[in-house]
């Protein structure tokens, strides 16, 4: 799967890899970012 | 994924539709990536959310695949991502995805 021109719903997780950081890695694979959150099970 | 995050990505894709449309998850055990990429293929399994009965369809991959890591931007994977990639059981966290993208519920 090409990330290039893909929209991305961005599921991050506070206790993995959080919203933010997948949304700068998927940008600059040339994704563009539809949303983006930051789960917390605590 | 929570019950108003469903809300919220239920309202975007209904304004914006799911053609091309993927999602990437940062989850840390295999239990939580595989009930996210159900309730986005084919509707929320607990049928307690926006997305109960509403398939959908919407393909989801790990940010720590092997297939998606390799289109990041070496510096941004090593500032985001290395140490996750460390700590992380890569390998059982990512083991539902394939399955589910390829066939499952």
């Amino acid at each position: 799967m090409d990330l290039k021109g893909k929209r991305v719903l961005v599921i991050g997780e506070r206790d993995g890899v959080n919203g933010p950081a997948i949304e700068a890695c998927v940008k600059s694979a040339g994704a563009q970012v539809l949303y983006a959150e930051t789960l917390c099970f605590v | 994924m929570d019950l108003e995050g469903q809300g919220r990505i239920r309202q975007i894709v209904e304004q914006a539709g799911t053609d091309d449309v993927v999602a990437v998850l940062g989850a840390n055990s295999a239990a939580a990536v595989e009930m996210t990429a159900l309730t986005l293929k084919s509707g929320d399994p607990s049928y307690a959310g926006a997305l109960a009965g509403v398939a959908l369809g919407i393909p989801s991959y790990h940010i720590l695949e092997p297939e998606i890591v390799g289109q990041v931007d070496a510096t941004v994977y090593e500032r985001e991502l290395a140490l996750s990639a460390l700590a992380m059981d890569v390998d059982a966290v990512v083991a539902p995805m394939k399955s589910i993208r390829d066939g499952g519920v």
